[in-house]
C-alpha cells in the first residue's frame, strides 16, 4: 500500500484555494528516506470507515506539523517543504484489522531546542482529536542525536546516584508509606524510621501526599528527616525518603524543595501530572542543588494503557529521560498494575540503555542512540513481595529500585521485620545469581534456604508466598516474529 | 553494639547475610572478573556513611584475571589490618558506567559500636544532624 502514485502538480495547482487531500499537499512521500537528523514517529492509526490508510497517515503528518484543513497561500512565503512532516510508510498492524502503523518523519527545524513542551505540542498537539481517525496512538519515537544533545537529561543519573548513596551491585530497596492518607507527620515519620532502620534504602511519599489537612508538608518533612538521620546513624548507611514537593504552583514547589534541601534530604519527588515544563524546571533545580529527582508517573494510565489510542509509556519514558528525572516508575510485570513483562522490559531499556536496539517483542521499533545522556533508575512498585525476588531480579537486573510498600509495612511481625525480609531475600538472590545459580528455577529454594535462618523472611513467605496477579495485559506488542527490521 | 536488626554496619551488598566464607568471596570475585571488572581492596577504621574514600590496599588490580591473586591481596590486607573494616570493590570502565559495580564488606572489627546522632537545635523546629561514630574520637589506627 506504500506505492500509491502521487500525481505531480504544479505550484499553481497546489496552492489554488480549496481543499486538497493531505497526500496531495506533500505530507505523503513513499520514497522518503528519513535523515539522521529527523525525528521519526510511529503512530498506530485506526481510520474511520472508508478513509484510505495512506491518506490518514498523511493527515497525521499534516496535522502534527504545518497543515490546516485547507490550502493557504502564505505557505509560499516559507521553505514550506522543510516544515511538512512526511508520512513515508504504512503497514497493517499484524492480526488487527482496521489498524495501521504509520511512520512519519519530522525535520529538526520543527522543534525548539531543549523543550519537551514544544515537541509534544507538535507531535500530540491536535492530531489525536482529528475526526477522520477513530483512534490514534503514538507507539514509539526515534529522537536524533542532534536534538538529544539540546537536553540535559536526568539531574543525577543512576551511576552518580549509586556513588552518592554508596550502594552498588544490587537493586535498591524502597517502600511507599501506607496508609497513603491520614497519618500525622509524627506517625508518618515512624513508618519511615522503621522501614529504613530495618534495611530499606529509601522510603517514599505517595503520589497524592502533598499538604492536606491531616499533615502539613513542613511537618512531614521535619519528621521524615529526623527518621532518615536516625536510621542512617543506626545502620551506618546513607538513607533517603522521597519528599513529594508536588504543589499547585512552581513557587510552592520551589519553596518545598528548598526546605527539603535545608534539612539535608538527598532526594525530592514530583508527580508526572505537574507537566513537562514544571518537570524540566525541577530538573534544573535538582541539578543545581545535588538532589535526586524521583518521578511518580501519576496519571499516565489514562493515556498509555489502551493500545488503540493515546501515547505508549515507552514514548513517555523517552521524553522524561530527555526532560530529566532520576527515578521513574516503569512497572513491575509481576505486581498488581498493568504490564506485560516484555513490554515493561522495553521501558526499562529506554531508561537505562546507552544505545537501544530495535526490539519488536519489547515494543521498541527504532534503534536509539542516547548520545551519553544520563540514565534513569527505573522503579518497580505496586503489589510486589519478597517471594517474587528471583523473578524481579531476573526481569530487571541490578539497576532498579524495588518498592515493597504493603510487602514491608504489612509484615505480620512489623515494619522492621518486613524490611529485613526484603533485604535478606534480595541479598541472598544477588549472591546466588553471582555464584552462577539459575535463579528463575532455583529461586523459591534459595528463598526457603534463607528463611531457615531469617524468621522475618519465613513469615513473609508464609504470608504472601502464593500471591500473584495473573491478569491479561492490555498493552502488548503487535509484531510478526519474522518481520524484517525497518 | 548497633541496634539495627543485623546489629552491625549494613553497608555493602551482603551485610544482611551471614559472613561470606573465603570460598564464597572467591565466587563473587570470579563473577566480577568474568564481567571484566577490576578488583580493589580497601580498608578503614572510620566507616561513617559519608566516608567515601577508604584507604586503598594497593591500586585496583586492573591486570589481575585470577581470583586467587585477588584473594592473596585480601589475605595480606587482613593480616595487616585484622580489626579494620575491609571491603572488596569492583570497577567497571565501560563507557557510560565508569564507576563501582560491586562492593561488599569482608572484614569487621570484633565489636561495632556504631554511630550516635548529634542534634543541633536551629531556627524554628529545624534540627541540624551530625552522624558521629562512637569510635571516631580516637586517632586513626586506635579505634577498634
Amino acid at each position: 500500500m506504500n506505492d500509491i502514485a502521487n500525481p505531480p502538480m504544479s505550484a499553481k495547482q497546489r496552492y489554488s484555494a480549496g481543499v486538497l487531500k493531505y497526500r496531495q499537499m506533500g505530507y505523503w512521500d513513499g520514497d522518503y528516506q528519513p535523515k539522521e537528523t529527523d525525528v521519526i514517529c510511529l503512530f498506530r492509526i485506526t481510520p474511520q470507515e472508508g478513509v484510505d490508510p495512506v491518506e490518514a497517515a498523511a493527515a497525521v503528518a499534516g496535522e502534527s506539523s504545518t497543515a490546516t484543513w485547507t490550502v493557504v497561500w502564505t505557505d509560499r512565503l516559507t521553505a514550506c517543504d522543510s516544515y511538512r512532516a512526511k508520512a513515508y510508510r504504512v503497514d497493517p498492524v499484524p492480526n488487527t484489522p482496521g489498524q495501521f502503523f504509520a511512520y512519519v518523519a519530522y525535520d529538526l527545524i520543527l522543534f525548539e531546542e531543549g523543550s519537551i513542551a514544544n515537541m509534544t505540542a507538535s507531535l500530540i498537539g491536535n492530531v489525536f482529536s482529528f475526526k477522520p481517525l477513530k483512534a490514534a496512538r503514538l507507539e514509539d519515537i526515534r529522537v536524533p542525536v542532534a536534538y538529544l544533545k539540546t537536553f540535559k537529561g536526568p539531574p543525577t543519573g543512576l551511576v552518580v546516584e549509586r556513588e552518592r548513596l554508596d550502594k552498588f551491585g544490587r537493586p535498591l530497596l524502597g517502600a511507599t508509606t501506607k496508609p497513603k492518607l491520614g497519618l500525622s507527620g509524627r506517625n508518618y515519620g515512624r513508618v519511615i524510621y522503621e522501614g529504613l532502620k530495618g534495611g530499606l534504602d529509601f522510603m517514599k511519599d505517595d503520589e497524592n501526599i502533598n499538604s492536606q489537612p491531616f499533615m502539613h508538608w513542613r511537618d512531614r518533612f521535619l519528621y521524615c528527616m529526623d527518621a532518615v538521620n536516625k536510621a542512617s546513624a543506626a545502620t551506618g548507611e546513607v538513607k533517603g525518603t522521597y519528599l513529594n514537593v508536588t504543589a499547585a504552583t512552581m513557587e510552592d514547589m520551589y519553596e518545598r524543595a528548598e526546605f527539603a534541601k535545608e534539612l539535608g534530604s538527598v532526594v525530592v519527588m514530583v508527580d508526572l501530572v505537574i507537566g513537562y515544563t514544571a518537570i524540566q524546571s525541577m530538573a534544573n533545580w535538582c541539578r543545581k542543588h545535588d538532589m535526586l529527582m524521583h518521578m511518580h508517573r501519576a496519571g499516565h494510565g489514562t493515556y498509555t494503557r489502551q493500545k488503540n489510542h493515546g501515547v505508549s509509556f515507552r514514548v513517555i519514558a523517552k521524553w522524561l529521560r530527555m526532560a530529566g528525572c532520576d527515578h521513574l516508575h516503569a512497572g513491575t510485570a509481576v505486581g498488581k498494575l498493568e504490564g506485560d513483562p516484555l513490554t515493561v522490559q522495553g521501558y526499562y531499556n529506554v531508561c537505562r540503555d546507552s544505545y537501544t536496539k530495535q526490539d519488536l517483542p519489547r515494543g521498541l521499533f527504532f534503534d536509539q542512540d542516547w548520545a551519553d545522556l544520563k540514565k534513569i533508575m527505573p522503579v518497580a512498585s505496586g503489589g510486589i513481595h519478597a517471594g517474587q525476588m528471583h523473578q524481579l531480579l531476573d526481569l530487571f537486573g541490578d539497576d532498579v529500585i524495588l518498592q515493597f510498600g504493603g510487602g514491608t509495612i504489612g509484615h505480620p511481625q512489623g515494619i522492621q521485620a518486613g524490611a529485613v525480609a526484603n533485604r535478606v531475600a534480595l541479598e541472598a538472590m544477588v549472591k546466588a545469581r553471582n555464584e552462577g545459580k539459575d535463579i528463575v528455577k532455583e529461586g523459591p529454594e534459595i528463598l526457603r534456604a534463607a528463611a531457615r535462618w531469617c524468621t522475618p523472611l519465613k513469615a513473609a513467605l508464609d504470608t504472601w508466598g502464593e500471591i500473584s496477579f495473573n491478569y491479561t495485559s492490555t498493552d502488548t506488542s503487535d509484531f510478526v516474529p519474522t518481520a524484517t527490521a525497518s | 553494639m548497633m541496634t539495627n536488626p543485623m546489629q552491625r554496619l549494613t553497608q555493602g551488598q551482603f551485610s544482611f547475610l551471614p559472613d561470606l566464607s573465603d570460598a564464597e568471596i572467591k565466587q563473587q570475585i570470579e563473577y566480577g572478573l568474568e564481567k571484566g571488572y577490576a578488583w580493589s581492596v580497601e580498608y578503614t577504621d572510620d566507616p561513617h556513611p559519608r566516608n567515601t574514600f577508604w584507604e586503598m590496599f594497593g591500586m585496583p588490580m586492573f591486570d589481575l584475571k585470577d581470583a586467587a591473586g585477588v584473594m592473596m591481596e585480601l589475605a595480606a590486607c587482613r593480616k595487616t589490618f585484622p580489626n579494620h573494616y575491609i571491603r572488596m570493590m569492583a570497577f567497571d570502565s565501560t563507557r557510560n558506567v565508569e564507576s563501582i559495580t560491586m562492593s561488599f564488606i569482608v572484614n569487621r572489627p570484633p565489636s561495632e559500636p556504631g554511630f550516635g546522632l548529634v542534634r543541633q537545635e536551629v531556627q524554628g523546629r529545624s534540627l541540624r544532624y551530625t552522624v558521629q561514630g562512637y569510635s571516631s574520637a580516637k586517632p586513626e589506627g586506635e579505634r577498634y
